[in-house]
């Protein structure tokens, strides 16, 4: 355990208590788990604490752990230029996944969240724009889920693909949530 | 520009001026891939630009949880085709941090001076093709020949010109081929002179220097909060360089400058990627120097196959752990890694999640194309459209990545 990682968790521990998990380090990244309410206020303390200043997204990921529950992950990856430190942020998610946006906090986040909407159904509460990035409009299903099969469903352009028709999931569909 | 569309403003008060949307791409010499804006234009001016990317889309990140790791490899390559040893690199590192190996001190300079050939590689294209966009041909022919002797270096490591797909998990395919040292020595020397013609033929060209400097200028703070990466947050005063703030591989070793620049525009993307390639040759240079002699590939039957093929063919254990590694792929443990390289385009970053099969549980690409593209949004408002084309080149995005 090095001395980076007792600073950030000791930072943490202080201004969050229980909340936030610890995951330990490996690899050269400090993971930690939160709940999805807090991740929000917990990017920005990390983006903005003169200490740890982890001031550069690099990656915001979905995983889906299809069939285990609680099913859904967001995994945030960030970095400090100045320490040269990196974190990464785990964030479990319930069907449907539901998740406060950060781009309020790093506007790169933006295309990350429409790529883990496109491709895992994560609704990314309060962004600016969330549209399907890779698969076209009008596109049913989230093709990254482990239920989706690798090719696609069959229609009349996919004479290969799995039968069945494929899932419509009316309350995550684009329309917005009432 | 294909098609224009006029869009009616009821509630606009001035009435003189219109707002246009006009469609650029998918096909569009100028967009380099199949990349789509659809831009407002309010006269010559862009009011909001919005890139519909995922025409080249085809599912690596889905693909590789049905592939075992030894087989995700072609499928690396096709991300930054311009570069395909540093993507090899980034995954076979990001999986050999999961197994808890490190590859023999050979391969590990095999693999940087496949991926500093891949920079130059990748920087040359640029190079050439941001005056072309801005409508200078001669410069592209020019770097095309360079690119060319590359290309042939490749093909005398990898038998392939394009898609290499060299690395292993733990080492390399094969040992650098007979008569390979004179050939890149020889590269070495026409190159650094090949740079200063560009430089000459580029760099003194008034129309080129008006339409790229002061243009597209993204502060520091910006460049961060957009998450760019590589020469595109360098030329804007970052200095941040993976290879030597956390140095994989034996960068630690070698000698080399990160380049930088202050003023964030168009121009200075252009130069950091000019003067990144005399680093590059440096390092080359370095690299040829410095390398030792011994495997260029791990010795465990488990991960790689033997090198000494006898060994298979006269024990019993030896051919079954080559038949299952060739059948199954080998196992990797279980746990979570994200791993970061310096590839030519910014942070490459793979994250693997692993359930402790032959093939990856979940795997993430971070694609720097995927985020630097998205920097346009912030940074053509009130440019000419002329100009938005130089920002898109200056900021090299390359489609197979962006779409994964």
């Amino acid at each position: 355990m090095s001395v980076e990682t007792s600073l950030i968790r000791t930072l943490i521990a202080e201004r969050f208590g229980e909340a936030i998990e610890e995951l330990g380090f490996s690899h050269g990244v400090h993971a930690f788990a939160v709940p999805p309410d807090m991740i929000v206020e917990l990017c920005r303390f990390l983006k903005e604490h003169p200490a740890l200043r982890f001031d550069f997204l690099s990656d915001i990921c979905g995983v889906d752990h299809h069939p285990e529950a609680p099913r859904y992950e967001a995994v945030y990856h960030l970095c400090s230029l100045t320490n040269k430190w990196r974190v990464r942020i785990k964030c479990r998610l319930g069907d449907p996944p539901r998740v406060p946006s950060v781009t309020g906090v790093w506007r790169t986040a933006n295309w990350h969240e429409r790529e883990a909407w496109d491709m895992y159904g994560i609704r990314f509460e309060g962004h600016p724009d969330l549209r399907r990035i890779y698969m076209w409009e009008g596109f049913e299903g989230f093709p990254q889920r482990k239920d989706f099969p690798l090719r696609g469903y069959k229609d009349k352009l996919n004479p290969f693909g799995a039968e069945g028709p494929p899932p419509t999931q009316p309350d995550l569909a684009t329309k917005d949530i009432p | 520009m294909t098609e224009v569309t006029e869009l009616s403003w009821p509630e606009a008060d001035a009435p003189h001026t219109k707002e246009v949307l006009l469609n650029l791409g998918p096909q569009h010499p100028s967009t380099h891939g199949v990349l789509r804006l659809v831009l407002e234009l309010d006269g010559e001016y862009v009011a909001r630009v919005d890139p519909h990317i995922g025409y080249l889309h085809r599912g690596t990140e889905k693909l590789a949880e049905s592939f075992t790791y030894t087989q995700i490899f072609p499928l690396t390559d096709r991300l930054d085709y311009l570069c395909p040893p540093s993507n090899n690199l980034a995954f076979a590192l990001a999986v050999e941090k999961l197994l808890g190996i490190e590859a023999p001190i050979r391969a590990q300079y095999i693999r940087v001076l496949m991926a500093e050939l891949a920079r130059i590689s990748g920087h040359l294209l640029i190079t050439g093709a941001l005056p072309l966009d801005l409508g200078a041909m001669t410069a592209l022919l020019y770097a095309m020949r360079e690119r060319e002797m590359i290309m042939d270096l490749l093909e005398m490591i990898s038998g392939a010109r394009m898609h290499t797909s060299f690395c292993r998990v733990g080492g390399v395919r094969e040992d650098l081929p007979d008569g390979f040292f004179p050939k890149i020595r020889e590269f070495c020397d026409i190159f650094p002179n090949r740079i200063r013609d560009y430089e000459r033929l580029v760099d003194n060209n008034r129309v080129f220097l008006k339409r790229t400097q002061g243009i597209g200028v993204i502060s520091a703070a910006d460049g961060i909060d957009l998450g760019l990466s590589g020469p595109n947050l360098r030329a804007s005063g970052v200095d941040w360089d993976i290879r030597r703030d956390e140095p994989y591989e034996i960068y630690d070793r070698l000698a080399f400058n990160v380049v930088t620049r202050d003023e964030g525009d168009c121009y200075a993307r252009w130069r950091c990627r000019v003067e990144e390639m005399r680093e590059s040759v440096r390092i080359i240079e370095q690299c040829l120097d410095q390398m030792p002699d011994g495997p260029f590939q791990i010795d465990m039957p488990t991960i790689a196959f033997p090198v000494d093929k006898d060994r298979v063919h006269c024990s019993m254990e030896a051919l079954i752990q080559h038949f299952d590694l060739s059948a199954y792929g080998f196992k990797v443990p279980k746990g979570e890694v994200y791993s970061a390289i310096e590839a030519p385009k910014g942070e490459l970053g793979f994250y693997i999640i692993s359930d402790g099969s032959p093939k990856p549980f979940r795997m993430k690409v971070r694609a720097p194309s995927f985020v630097n593209l998205q920097a346009l949004f912030g940074v053509t408002n009130a440019h000419y459209l002329a100009d938005m084309i130089a920002v898109l080149g200056s900021l090299d995005p390359v489609m197979a990545e962006v779409d994964k």
